[in-house]
């Protein structure tokens, strides 16, 4: 048994302490928002926070996660409201779209961390792939969701 | 259904004009509900949701008493952005209001049964547009036409005095006014005695515009139902493990250490391959990983690439299947002043869309469904019948968002797998996901290619003959083995055979070749090599003669030859056509017009010639591809050491009219960047009859940090012109950056990818 509180809401699971947390997420909670790609944490489509901080679900054993606080795409905001979703929508970022819940994840993990970053700070922050090649769109909606962040800041 | 079920049908079809096929597919009764409604404006696909009715005005769209108007598309969504540009080309003729348009996919199991009433329901090509832009705006214009007629029979007005706008009827004269959804269902019973003329570009409000993604909203929040996102009630989960040698058979495996995996329901085996079910994805995994099959690699378990590539260069040492020709190549060869001879070749390549393939099938009595990705779910639907021997009207395909296909997602395959599974459960749902590993290891590739150009100058470096033989292995010897009887493949020499430049003696030859791997449509397919040995050879051609790469392509392409200060040459070119003037000789040179004024506008952008610090240069190519002209310029810095990196590409695209600009910028963006990932360090090869390279760790790919400042620029034709988007921004990236690299180290790359050449320089 392992408990995890996803997106607010405290689960108990009876799930092998070896299950990849990504297969927890997907099969057992139906949270499919969080994507399988590779298995190896090479492409990043399974990446959610754990305390905040991202990870890639695929290769995390759910017993690491036990006890602690797991956030997934269908918890970063209940509305689209999150500054990253806003300005994916407005940079009309994705394309097929199948990378972007990871993407999103890392993105909004680094405008938290590094308020207003330099393009070598999301150079390091996202090593997540997209076959479709979003990347320029990527890069220009960071610089403008940390802004609408920042500027949430100086509101509140 | 077959193929040639499929091609009869068409051919019934097309007897029908496109008005009077409109006015066939109408739907015979209003009020047929099959309205989505769902917060975001594209529908999640799950059909099981279905909620809000309205009045079906035609196959193709749904208006409800909202006005929200729902239009179908029967292309698939893999990221080009069908979802947004399709219905646009519907509302542009309808005169809704955009922002209440929303998208779903068209039904292929009503297309099948229903006399092809979506027409053509497959995605490749880059023929979204240019192959259904007529009958869907058609269908918009007859709707419109429908609902301005409904009003004014309500008015008791003429037609005339009524006019359409932004989702209403106007009745100026009375300053009345209804709303579509106040209309449609008077409009759908409405039967028009002809159908109106379509709008021309100059007509265009909407179509042209820049339009943002209408499924975008879905794709922010995991919202969106991709295949492998699919939950049906009481699923079950599989996945397989096919011989990894292609066409060689299980032998023989112990099912019983997948059994002691909990969860695990069952082990199958198939002719070629073993199939674990479980309760869950990752309990089918394990059972699987515990499994060791024995397999019968067949006749092929030792080949490999190497000795292919080996087979297919020594084919360059003969004549091949002539494929284009004209003049006498080999005698003006050897009559040349100078002759110079490069050998070129490009290895077989995986898709890696990032969804792993997947299908989900459920068969009941008297009901077949299937969830999946695919880009022709008609192709799906004819499988599944065929297999389970249902007639197609028990079929229902439910097509999902893709993620990403670039060809893949066209070959059926996996759906097939995943109905002969769904055939051993009973009424058991399943969902089968392959690994990334067997994703890549049963996959279908772009083939693998060997090339050879020889060109003979004259004394002022212009090109008077090029021989160009090349060996493929051919796409359609196993798809349409028919089409290829004279040995040659038009997959394979597209961009060959059709080179643009203006030479007077070419021999275009080919050798079609086979090898056991499975060859399938890549993005681009034949340009997305052949671009690269053509124009990469154009370059060396342009440096023997010590001219500027791409003044040279400028004269070749028809410029006015007195600003390369090359003024006899077009009167040279006259006389050895034949033709005496030089205005034919102009004409003659001309006959790709587009592709000059493209490299030109390119070149000005991207300021070609400028002066560049040490270490960094320019590379520039051209190619023609589904009907549409990119060029581009690539900037390319190489360090010392050799270290790559492409800093800057800018595009200039012709495609002649636009739907959706912003669409078509973010298509060459994406094109480019797949095409980098391939020349940088794309390979799949073969050793031991099976792929060698199976996951990311050894598939390298374009990432953020990678990715150059990518500029895109129109340089329209306009007129009757429509061009594909979604390839033809690839086929010049690698050799643009090839030409850049050659243009900082001297060394020439005739082999891809770029990560196995040392590139160091002094």
């Amino acid at each position: 048994m392992v408990t995890l509180t996803v997106n607010g809401t405290r689960h108990t699971l009876d799930v092998e302490a070896d299950t990849p947390l990504l297969w927890v997420l997907r099969d057992t909670l139906n949270l499919t928002g969080t994507k399988f790609g590779c298995g190896i944490a090479q492409c990043g489509a399974c990446t959610v926070h754990l305390e905040g901080k991202p990870l890639r679900s695929c290769v995390t054993p759910v017993s690491a996660a036990d006890g602690l606080s797991v956030t997934t795409i269908e918890g970063l905001s209940p509305d689209r409201s999150h500054p990253v979703q806003q300005a994916w929508i407005e940079h009309d970022v994705p394309q097929c779209g199948y990378c972007q819940s990871g993407q999103i994840m890392a993105a909004a993990w680094l405008i938290s961390d590094t308020p207003d970053p330099s393009d070598a700070d999301i150079d390091r922050a996202m090593t997540n792939i997209c076959r479709c090649g979003t990347y320029p769109r990527m890069r220009a909606a960071i610089h403008h969701a940390a802004e609408l962040a920042r500027d949430a800041m100086k509101t509140a | 259904m077959t193929r040639e079920g499929a091609a009869t049908d068409r051919t019934n079809l097309s007897g029908l004009t496109r008005r009077a096929f409109v006015k066939a597919t109408a739907a015979a009764t209003g009020g047929l509900a099959l309205g989505f409604h769902l917060p975001a404006r594209a529908a999640a696909m799950t059909p099981w949701e279905v909620g809000e009715t309205g009045t079906e005005i035609n196959a193709w769209l749904v208006i409800a008493e909202d006005d929200t108007v729902t239009i179908r598309v029967a292309q698939s969504e893999m990221g080009e952005g069908v979802f947004t540009s399709m219905p646009m080309i519907v509302a542009e003729e309808l005169d809704c209001d955009w922002n209440q348009v929303r998208a779903e996919y068209a039904s292929a199991n009503r297309s099948v049964t229903n006399n092809r009433v979506y027409e053509r329901m497959g995605t490749g090509g880059s023929g979204a547009v240019r192959r259904s832009r007529e009958y869907l705006q058609q269908a918009g214009a007859s709707a419109r036409e429908r609902l301005r007629t409904a009003a004014a029979r309500r008015w008791n007005v003429s037609v005339d005095s009524c006019r359409t706008d932004l989702g209403k009827v106007h009745h100026d004269a009375s300053g009345r006014s209804l709303r579509y959804g106040e209309l449609a269902a008077a409009a759908a019973k409405i039967d028009l005695a002809e159908e109106p003329a379509i709008r021309t570009p100059g007509q265009f409000k909407l179509l042209g515009t820049p339009q943002k993604r209408i499924d975008a909203a879905l794709k922010v929040d995991g919202s969106a139902v991709y295949g492998i996102d699919v939950r049906v009630p009481g699923m079950v989960y599989a996945t397989v493990s096919a011989c990894p040698v292609w066409g060689g058979t299980l032998k023989s495996v112990d099912p019983a250490p997948a059994k002691t995996v909990k969860g695990v329901l069952d082990v199958l085996q198939f002719e070629d391959a073993v199939v674990v079910v479980a309760d869950s994805f990752w309990h089918a995994k394990k059972g699987l990983d515990a499994l060791a099959p024995v397999w019968d690699t067949g006749e092929n378990g030792d080949a490999s690439t190497a000795a292919w590539m080996a087979d297919f260069k020594a084919d360059l040492d003969r004549k091949g299947v002539i494929a284009a020709e004209s003049g006498d190549a080999y005698a003006a060869l050897a009559s040349a002043a100078t002759v110079i001879e490069a050998d070129y070749d490009v290895p077989y390549l995986a898709h890696l869309a990032l969804e792993p393939v997947n299908c989900t099938v459920h068969i009941q009595k008297d009901r077949v469904d299937v969830w999946t990705g695919a880009q022709n779910p008609e192709s799906v639907l004819g499988a599944a019948a065929e297999i389970t021997g249902r007639p197609p009207e028990q079929v229902h395909v439910q097509n999902c968002f893709l993620g990403g296909a670039f060809g893949r997602r066209s070959q059926p395959d996996f759906a097939r797998r995943a109905v002969e599974i769904a055939m051993r459960l009973g009424e058991t749902p399943v969902q089968v996901i392959w690994t990334r590993e067997e994703d890549t290891r049963t996959g279908h590739y772009r083939p693998m290619s060997a090339f050879r150009f020889k060109a003979g100058l004259d004394a002022d470096g212009k090109p008077v003959a090029l021989l160009n033989r090349s060996a493929t292995h051919s796409i359609l010897a196993g798809l349409r083995p028919e089409t290829v009887q004279s040995g040659l493949d038009g997959s394979s020499t597209e961009g060959l055979e059709d080179q643009p430049y203006a030479i007077e003696n070419v021999s275009v030859e080919h050798h079609l070749k086979r090898t056991h791997v499975p060859v399938w449509f890549w993005r681009s397919v034949g340009h997305s090599q052949n671009a690269f040995a053509r124009e990469c050879f154009v370059d060396e051609m342009a440096a023997a003669g010590g001219h500027d790469p791409y003044e040279f392509r400028r004269f070749l392409l028809g410029a006015d030859t007195a600003r390369l200060g090359m003024v006899k040459l077009l009167d040279r070119v006259a006389a050895a056509m034949g033709k005496g003037d030089a205005e034919s000789a102009r004409t003659w040179l001309k006959a790709h017009p587009g592709l000059l004024n493209v490299l030109e506008v390119a070149a000005e952008k991207a300021e070609w010639g400028r002066t560049l610090p040490s270490g960094t240069g320019m590379g520039i190519a051209v190619a023609e591809s589904f009907g549409s002209i990119c060029a581009q310029v690539a900037q390319v810095s190489v360090s010392r050491r050799g270290e790559v990196r492409v800093e800057r590409v800018v595009s200039a695209i012709d495609c002649g009219n636009t739907i959706n600009p912003l669409t078509i910028a973010e298509q060459i963006e994406s094109a480019v960047i797949y095409g980098l990932s391939a020349a940088l360090w794309g390979r799949s090869d073969i050793e031991n009859g099976r792929a060698a390279q199976l996951n990311f760790d050894q598939h390298r790919v374009l990432k953020m940090a990678e990715t150059p400042v990518i500029e895109t620029h129109f340089a329209l034709s306009g007129g009757d012109k429509w061009g594909g988007i979604g390839e033809p921004g690839l086929p010049p990236t690698a050799p643009a950056v090839v030409n850049a690299i050659y243009a900082v180290t001297g060394k020439r790359v005739r082999s891809l990818p770029l990560m196995q050449h040392d590139l160091s320089w002094t």
